[in-house]
């Protein structure tokens, strides 16, 4: 900024950014806060001090067996990004160092089909998971999750790779590198971070699919997602273990999504906004 | 660079990826299209039979069809309106200079990773609930009666849970348009003497025509799909006033065994679905070059 701004016109925007800020983190705030809460002081009416007892994550977990849910959810997300990892990374690379005429349109249609509503193929996708004895198993579920975020891991890594310079192969080659060295020693490392920001961003997403999960599981595969959505009944948990559960449930994924906000814009954008 | 043995290499590197993808599309879609023509009830499995077009016609002259078309457009559409004005807003008061700049950026795209379920439960239970909510006790603070939101107002309140998750989104991309802007292009208007909003008008807006375009484009496809927020909350009532195209398609399926009806809605979710991605694609594709 080349022109100072007054002292006082930056308090005022400090003031009213903090202001909206909180409101916005206010729902997320709040649950943490009763969370910490035993239940008589969570429907007492609205306080924000709570007597910081950690009873309503002992319960969540001895009661509602939060561990089952917890871990498939790591195994579902993780394993369902590193599927398609390790079929897109080849993909994405052959696309952006030996691009041919139709990469575009390869690519193009890549992305059509995330755009496929998942409730037009819920009809089939079901059955299938009935008949094959795939319903309520973790490895349909993986399958199934990284088959729908195959497109954005393509096209986030191709955006990443495609930005490695072609130069730097050259170089390496009139310095009598083979095409080993070249892939270990030259493309590896400068393709890592994109690698790296794909998964992180992946593993978020995966986290928090809340459609397929809720289908196409009861009990043994249910992530987290399907635990909780599981709440909304009357005999659900009362405020605090509720609270509990949902700090539990978010809290990974919040931690990685605030390390992964530039990814979060160019993944989700297809590279349309950098 | 590219001799025949690389691209031979590059043509079995993309070989997996394409292949999965085409069965992934192909064949479900396929299914789909199938079981539309079928009258299949999987409470009585044994009396499938062909239906022609007759579950097109039951599916589309059904009154909570076209209640169902108009509640996913006003969700669509309220969802839009709050997280783009919203978001263009947020996003010009973080890029003022102010003081912690980074954990207002935190704390604003927060909600962004809170998966669905629980945001709803988190604004069903702690925020709107009509005995124990945050907006119970500010109403009674001011003497005022509760609002029971969902029975009262439930396509509006599952707008509101569904725009807090997306304002973040909204916000961080319009913030990454905004902080592109030429600076000195701004102060040279600010010196010729254009007033605030005439440089918002005339400079901000057009700069980011763009970031705009691809986050109405790209909200709108996910929003189309909105289905854990209203299961959650409203279950799609009261009757079926909540009810948008996705979820009356998953109570056609899963509640009434309906899958030729289920399936000939799929359909229309498809057509519906792909009038927005062809303009996503062109947003896009313009971009690759």
């Amino acid at each position: 900024m080349a022109r100072a701004t007054s002292r006082n016109a930056r308090i005022g925007w400090t003031v009213a950014a903090w202001l909206v800020a909180l409101l916005i983190f206010f729902p997320i705030l709040y649950t943490i806060v009763t969370s910490l809460k035993t239940e008589q002081e969570a429907i007492a009416g609205f306080d924000l001090i709570p007597s910081f007892t950690l009873e309503s994550y002992a319960t969540v977990q001895s009661q509602n067996n939060y561990w089952r849910p917890f871990t498939n959810s790591v195994i579902l997300s993780v394993g369902s990004t590193l599927l398609a990892l390790i079929v897109a990374i080849p993909a994405a690379w052959a696309m952006a160092f030996s691009p041919t005429k139709r990469t575009r349109d390869i690519l193009m249609w890549m992305l059509s089909t995330k755009m496929m509503p998942a409730v037009a193929v819920l009809v089939p996708i079901y059955l299938i998971f009935l008949r094959t004895g795939l319903m309520d198993t973790r490895i349909g579920l993986t399958i199934l999750l990284m088959l729908i975020n195959l497109p954005i891991v393509v096209w986030m890594l191709y955006t990443y790779f495609r930005e490695i310079p072609g130069e730097i192969l050259e170089a390496a080659r009139m310095d009598g590198a083979t095409l080993r060295d070249e892939i270990l020693y030259v493309l590896t490392p400068m393709a890592i971070p994109g690698i790296a920001s794909t998964l992180l961003l992946n593993i978020i997403l995966a986290w928090n699919e809340a459609f397929w999960t809720i289908q196409l599981t009861t009990t043994n595969a249910a992530p987290l997602s399907a635990f909780i959505a599981s709440f909304s009944s009357p005999q659900g948990l009362f405020w605090a273990k509720l609270s509990a559960a949902s700090v539990m449930a978010i809290a990974p994924i919040l931690v990685l999504g605030w390390f992964s906000q530039k990814q979060l814009v160019r993944g989700l954008t297809f590279g349309a906004v950098k | 660079m590219a001799t025949r043995q690389t691209q031979g290499l590059a043509r079995l590197m993309r070989a997996p990826a394409i292949i999965l993808l085409f069965v992934w599309m192909i064949v479900p879609l396929g299914m789909t299209l199938y079981y539309s023509f079928l009258n299949y009830n999987m409470l009585n499995p044994g009396m499938t039979s062909w239906a022609g077009w007759f579950n097109y016609r039951y599916f589309y002259t059904d009154p909570a069809f076209l209640e169902s078309i108009r509640n996913t457009l006003v969700l669509v559409g309220g969802v839009l309106a709050v997280t783009v004005v919203g978001g263009i807003f947020i996003a010009m008061l973080i890029d003022k200079p102010i003081w912690g700049q980074g954990i207002v950026r935190i704390l604003v795209i927060s909600p962004f990773f809170v998966m669905p379920p629980v945001a709803a439960l988190i604004w069903k239970n702690m925020i709107m609930h009509p005995s124990y909510g945050v907006l119970a006790d500010v109403a009674k603070f001011f003497g005022a009666q509760p609002v029971d939101w969902f029975a009262q107002y439930p396509l509006t309140s599952i707008i509101l849970i569904v725009a807090w998750q997306w304002l973040p989104f909204a916000t961080l991309i319009l913030l990454t348009s905004l902080q592109s802007l030429d600076t000195e292009q701004m102060e040279a208007a600010e010196m010729d003497g254009a007033p605030a909003y005439a440089r918002f008008l005339y400079l901000v807006l057009p700069h980011m025509a763009r970031a705009i375009t691809v986050v109405i484009l790209i909200q709108t496809i996910f929003l189309l799909g909105i289905y854990a927020e209203i299961l959650v909350t409203t279950n799609g009532g009261p009757g079926s006033a909540s009810t948008n195209l996705t979820f009356l398609i998953y109570k056609a399926a899963r509640l009434n065994f309906d899958i030729g009806g289920a399936a000939a809605g799929g359909i229309i979710a498809v057509v519906l679905a792909n009038i927005v991605a062809i303009f996503l694609m062109r947003a896009v594709g313009r971009n690759l070059d």
